[in-house]
């Protein structure tokens, strides 16, 4: 029978059926950070339980590492005792750790796979619900909680109902000055913030094609912010060609076997999907959010909305999100003013992320008054951008680049808004207080735009500050 | 280990309106930096409900007349955001033994369960008309059947869901799963055999 990548991913991890209906799943790949396990080496202790499989397991530290200066002991003594705690932890039950001298720490989801631990057609799980970005490999992979964290460390298994597949295909090709990032937030705004409950979405079609691996993990990333809990794209050629060479990645005789599996896991061509949705690339424009979820998102060139205007249903929340923004209503998102400009997280701190706004930024000035950051996503990120010289470019521009970590992304280090500052942020959430003040406003964009809000002092159409062609080639 | 079956939730009520409350305004991340989930219940929808000099603000959480409620009342897509489980170690620990909601984000309904918290699903106007009657008498007790997913208060009954798998896991003590899990040992061993990837 025709099966979906999902499926034989999920059977062939099933271990059993658990007495409450779901299935014991069997997670071949386990990340851990800093925040949600020590709980869960906590309640092992408790139990008087070992790590089952601990070269299963791998731990980094990006939540709460400052990204200014990197002395120990860190300022903030409870940011310390978490990292210590950490240390501990992987030391006692034999977990490998990319702690800071490594050369490899950074955000969990930017170091997986740039190890090379993340592959295709395997089960990954991560106390962080970002973990979907791992998807881009073809790899299914989960965000969990800290009681199922202490499940895996003892059993490497977890208890979970199995997900539906719903097909997300984006045809044709997207514009220029058009990213991943806008693809993304396109997709929640027409599906919603939880139109994905209970699926996994399957990311299809000639965009996703076009894609290069860390544009796919952007889009990953984001499967979560609506709803679904999983999101992959079929493995090809370019998940073979950036996985070749990397620490974790099959050696010798041992890759042309590891591809020729991998390339089995793909979705068959004539599977069935429980739901199947098609977007057009073309339709697709920078896009920004205004409001305090991820799929309160419009184009570059709309409008706010209004309560007014708004579908009945959608009025309270419309209403609460304005009244926090403290954006007119009606009026065009554009020429709002920004304090604060952010480019990383793990949505968007990777190399071409930083590459792309660098070719833009080059030569300019951020406006004054605005604070800019460019945080990269790992050590080794931050490695060849200096080795590129784009630490230099943004410099020279007027932005601060700094050490690796979530940065700005979540306010659990000292990178955070003050006040209800604006910011123009790479990263995935603007839920109120997310980046760290309680009055604190966060508009969603692509790195690039966020480039553009930094040169321009406010929200702008990146393809006009920069020159960027609108239209499709023939 | 044995754990309790939780078939029924009894308490006063409080509801807490909006939709997509996620959860870092359950609890803002500054409170995770913590190694443990004691006292978290402290810090529960702390931005909403506090200054940040630490006053109170206008909040039903503040309010008297609510402060013995056992049961959380909210819109859609509760929980949703981050996977932490500092939200539902908070709820539970602020005092809550159960949730009624329009919906849930996956992560979180999946975190309650292993919680023991039961999280209800049940119709918006239900869930409008519950307020409606806490809001004139709070001392009202809202029953939770979570044998039958039926919802009792001020001598109306109606029909939620639980899901489930949710049901049983509550109901028959099995909700904490690891011991279940564990017992599969064996066969956890010749799955990961399996397995060519990450090997030692």
């Amino acid at each position: 029978m025709a099966k979906s990548l999902f499926e034989k991913v999920w059977d062939a991890h099933t271990v059993r059926s658990m007495s409450n209906g779901q299935t014991q799943l069997l997670i071949g790949t386990h990340l851990i950070h800093e925040v949600t396990s020590p709980q869960a080496f906590g309640m092992l202790r408790d139990l008087g339980l070992k790590v089952a499989y601990p070269h299963r397991t791998f731990a980094t530290v990006d939540h709460i590492v400052p990204t200014d200066q990197r002395v120990e002991p860190f300022a903030d003594p409870l940011a310390d005792a978490m990292i210590q705690e950490l240390r501990k932890n992987c030391a006692e039950f034999d977990v490998t750790f990319f702690d800071l001298p490594t050369g490899k720490q950074g955000i969990v989801h930017v170091v997986g796979p740039e190890q090379g631990i993340t592959q295709p057609g395997s089960t990954i799980a991560c106390g962080d619900s970002h973990t979907s970005t791992h998807g881009a490999f073809g790899a299914i992979a989960f965000g969990i909680g800290t009681t199922q964290i202490r499940d895996l460390l003892a059993t490497q298994t977890m208890s979970m109902t199995k997900l539906k597949v719903r097909q997300v295909k984006v045809n044709g090709k997207l514009q220029p000055g058009v990213y991943a990032k806008d693809v993304a937030l396109h997709i929640i705004r027409k599906l919603g913030v939880n139109g994905g409950t209970g699926y996994a979405y399957e990311y299809a079609g000639q965009v996703f094609d076009d894609m290069t691996m860390e544009e796919r993990m952007t889009v990953c990333n984001m499967s979560i912010e609506g709803g679904a809990r999983a999101g992959y794209v079929n493995p090809d050629q370019k998940t073979f060609d950036y996985l070749e060479g990397r620490p974790y990645s099959p050696k010798g005789a041992e890759w042309d076997a590891a591809i020729e599996r991998w390339k089995s896991f793909a979705s068959d061509p004539d599977c069935e999907y429980d739901d199947v949705v098609e977007i057009d690339g073309a339709d697709i424009e920078p896009t920004v959010t205004w409001g305090i979820n991820p799929g309160q998102a419009i184009t570059i060139s709309e409008n706010v909305p209004t309560v007014e205007e708004s579908p009945e249903e959608e009025k309270a929340n419309v209403a609460e999100a304005l009244e926090y923004m403290k954006l007119p209503a009606g009026s065009p998102i554009k020429g709002t003013k920004v304090d604060v400009c952010f480019i990383g997280s793990c949505t968007n701190g990777r190399l071409s992320d930083f590459e792309e706004a660098a070719k833009y930024v080059k030569g300019l000035k951020v406006a004054p008054g605005v604070k800019a950051i460019v945080v990269p996503g790992s050590q080794v990120v931050d490695g060849i951008c200096k080795a590129k010289g784009l630490d230099k470019v943004f410099n020279d521009a007027g932005f601060e680049w700094r050490e690796a970590g979530c940065s700005m992304c979540l306010a659990m280090n000292p990178d955070k808004l003050i006040g209800d500052q604006l910011s123009a942020s790479s990263s995935n959430r603007n839920f109120k207080g997310r980046q760290g003040s309680p009055t604190g406003r966060t508009v969603l964009m692509s790195p690039v735009m966020v480039a553009a809000a930094a040169i321009k002092g406010e929200i702008s159409d990146s393809r006009e500050v920069f020159g960027i062609n609108q239209l499709v080639e023939a | 280990m044995s754990l309790a079956k939780i078939t029924e939730v009894k308490g006063q009520g409080v509801y807490v309106a909006g939709d997509e409350i996620d959860t870092d305004r359950i609890i803002p991340a500054r409170f995770m930096k913590c190694v443990t989930f004691d006292g978290l219940g402290e810090y529960l929808f702390y931005d909403v409900r506090k200054t940040e000099e630490g006053a109170d603000k206008e909040h039903p959480l503040n309010e008297e007349r609510f402060k013995n409620a056992s049961i959380l009342l909210s819109g859609a897509n509760f929980g949703c955001g981050s996977s932490r489980e500092h939200a539902p170690q908070a709820i539970y620990r602020y005092g809550f033994r159960g949730i009624i909601a329009e919906s849930y984000a996956e992560i979180f309904f999946g975190n309650c369960v292993n919680l023991g918290i039961p999280c209800f699903i049940a119709a918006k106007e239900d869930i409008a008309a519950i307020a409606a009657a806490v809001e004139a008498d709070p001392s009202i007790e809202i029953a939770l059947d979570v044998t039958n997913e039926q919802i009792t208060y001020g001598g109306k009954e109606i029909t939620a869901v639980v899901r489930d798998t949710a049901r049983f896991a509550l109901t028959e003590g099995k909700w904490d799963t690891i011991g279940e899990l564990k017992e599969a040992a064996d066969e956890i061993a010749k799955v990961a055999e399996a397995l060519v990837y990450v090997t030692k």
